[in-house]
């Protein structure tokens, strides 16, 4: 600790370049976060959703609608417990930027068969079932929007054309990701209404009696409508969610090759500056060392000086990414549901910033401790 | 009493491969609570003697002892350790850290003992009492003149009470009474603080402040 005014005085010796440099690392550490948690929140959004409900698509592509008579059938299928179905709506709210996720529902059994993944208020659920116009909403698009119960709102349809006007009638808090707060839901059958020739479900939900269950079931199905214009491919609600992560194809290895290459660029931005720092005092660890600063007390002062450097670094870029994203509700205009930097990833972020203090100290710390007093102090002379 | 003895004093280098050799077999002591001046011309080995004495370099041969202590057999570890208590070294360009005020320059060599914040704090205030720049505490180096930071080289070297104060022309850089001011307080450490001073300067009005004068010639001693 009586060391510390001495290392805070060699920091602040030029206060630009330790500024500069402790904002390169906490740039360079923020970009690694941020960039980290778009690999994160894919896989964590791939991982939600539940083995017991199963999402029966058609076989050609997800673009593809599959016939409302499929309802019936599903059900009949042993295993299945209830069935429900959904619509990938794809308004327009204000502004294209203003990007969330919308999904046209059968209330009553949509709301059913993902109970216990969201909490409702009764006479809410009730208000929405009972009007055809009705949307819930979750809270934290509610937030992001400023907007309130009993308010219209109006989406301009890029599939289904024209102007959706809707009105809030529920506000739902998520209990399990699956049912995301930063979405809203509405009525099916007001679609339909608009396009009755052309408008079918796009997906169907079953809820199973039995997770076990689920690989007959997906082959009983399968097998069933193999044979007609509509085939279908049936898996686990978790695999369906799992499958848009792959969508993104090989986004991980990018976004962490990118943060890798930001982290090693500074790191020789902070291993030149630690250096530059060093070789200016040569004459002064000369003197350091006729006063009796033994070899080891010089190599921890340097070592102490980039640690203070790339840990204040880590801590202002880390922390600004964890400030930043998930009390703002940020979601990459709702691509990245529940986007958020992980322990995990500020555990490897302060990782990097001790690898960092190590790399760009280590060569100055030694050269300060293995410096001869003598020629230290002809370098001034 | 001699405090610090020289035996059969050996030093020699190379430069651009060929040899040099400083001293050959130098025998010399200083006694205790002395005040001497070391002259010479340039290239005399004056420096070197004094950074052989501080264990900042190292006899080729022969040995280094100040006080009870062989300097000369020590590890570097243990040398910083000793220089740390023993040694007060001012150099001719001050050599104060200009990040540092005053204060913390002479507090230094306290930093390496067990002395609490607070008794570090009396210390330094001594010293700087000592020099007459208790006003200058809160000074960088940039806000003294030439003779105050060298006062704050003295403060800084005596603060540890160290055996020995060593000083590499002290004077080299200051003006006549800047210049006289510090060879006034030289002599009163070494008179009223009881310090062995040996002290290298081409300044002769210097080396008359001191005691006793030592000139070294190509490594030997000539007068």
């Amino acid at each position: 600790m009586k060391f510390l005014p001495l290392v805070w005085a060699n920091l602040m010796r030029h206060k630009r370049r330790t500024v500069l440099t402790t904002a390169s690392v906490a740039l360079a550490l923020f970009l690694f976060a941020s960039l980290r948690s778009v690999v994160t929140t894919l896989r964590a959004n791939g991982e939600v959703g539940s083995e017991s409900r199963m999402i029966v698509q058609s076989a050609k592509a997800i673009t593809f609608f599959l016939p409302r008579s499929y309802d019936e059938r599903l059900l009949a299928v042993p295993g299945v417990q209830a069935v429900s179905w959904a619509l990938w709506f794809n308004g327009v709210y204000r502004d294209p930027k203003d990007f969330f996720a919308q999904f046209a529902v059968d209330p009553e059994s949509y709301l059913d068969v993902y109970a216990g993944d969201y909490s409702l208020p009764p006479d809410q659920r009730a208000a929405f079932v009972r009007e055809r116009t009705a949307c819930i909403v979750g809270k934290r698009l509610m937030d992001k929007f400023g907007w309130r119960l009993g308010q219209n709102i109006t989406l301009r349809g890029t599939i289904f054309q024209g102007d959706w006007t809707l009105t809030i009638r529920g506000v739902y808090r998520e209990v399990d990701p699956i049912f995301s707060e930063d979405a809203l839901h509405f009525h099916y059958e007001m679609v339909y209404e608009r396009y009755p020739r052309w408008v079918q479900p796009g997906w169907y939900v079953l809820k199973l009696e039995n997770p076990s269950l689920a690989p007959q079931v997906a082959s009983f199905v399968d097998s069933v409508f193999k044979n007609s214009s509509d085939p279908t491919k049936t898996g686990t609600e978790r695999a369906f969610n799992a499958s848009f992560v792959t969508m993104w194809g090989n986004v991980s290895f990018l976004m962490n090759s990118i943060g890798m290459a930001v982290v090693f660029a500074i790191l020789l931005v902070a291993a030149n500056s630690m250096m530059l720092s060093a070789r200016e005092r040569i004459s002064e660890v000369g003197v350091l060392k006729t006063v009796g600063f033994g070899d080891w007390l010089l190599f921890r002062l340097v070592m102490v000086e980039a640690g203070a450097i790339a840990l204040g670094g880590a801590v202002l870029g880390l922390g600004a990414a964890k400030a930043l994203f998930r009390p703002t509700g940020f979601s990459a205009m709702g691509f990245l549901p529940g986007f958020d930097v992980t322990a995990g990833t500020l555990g490897l972020g302060f990782g990097i910033a001790v690898l960092l203090a190590l790399a760009s100290g280590l060569v100055p710390a030694l050269n300060a401790a293995r410096l001869n007093a003598v020629q230290a102090l002809r370098h001034v002379e | 009493m001699a405090l610090v003895t020289l035996r059969n004093l050996t030093k020699s280098f190379s430069r651009d491969s060929q040899p040099i050799v400083v001293f050959d077999g130098l025998n010399l002591e200083f006694a205790e609570g002395s005040f001497t001046a070391l002259m010479g011309p340039s290239g005399s080995g004056k420096s070197t003697l004094l950074n052989l004495i501080a264990g900042l370099d190292r006899p080729t041969a022969g040995t280094v002892t100040v006080g009870d202590a062989e300097v000369s057999s020590m590890s570097l570890g243990e040398l910083a350790a000793w220089r740390s208590r023993h040694v007060g070294f001012v150099f001719q360009s001050y050599n104060l850290l200009p990040v540092l005020t005053a204060y913390q320059n002479i507090e230094l060599p306290l930093l390496l003992t067990r002395l609490s914040k607070v008794e570090r704090a009396a210390h330094v205030r001594t010293a700087l009492e000592v020099v007459g720049l208790t006003d200058r505490a809160e000074h960088y180096p940039r806000q003294l003149s030439g003779g105050q930071e060298q006062r704050v080289a003295i403060a800084r070297a005596v603060v540890s009470d160290p055996t020995i104060i060593l000083l590499d022309e002290p004077t080299g850089q200051l003006d006549a009474k800047s210049a006289a001011e510090v060879l006034a307080l030289l002599q009163r450490l070494n008179r009223e603080f009881k310090k062995t001073i040996i002290m290298v300067t081409h300044d002769p009005h210097a080396a008359a402040a001191a005691g006793t004068e030592l000139h070294l010639d190509k490594g030997v001693l000539t007068a």
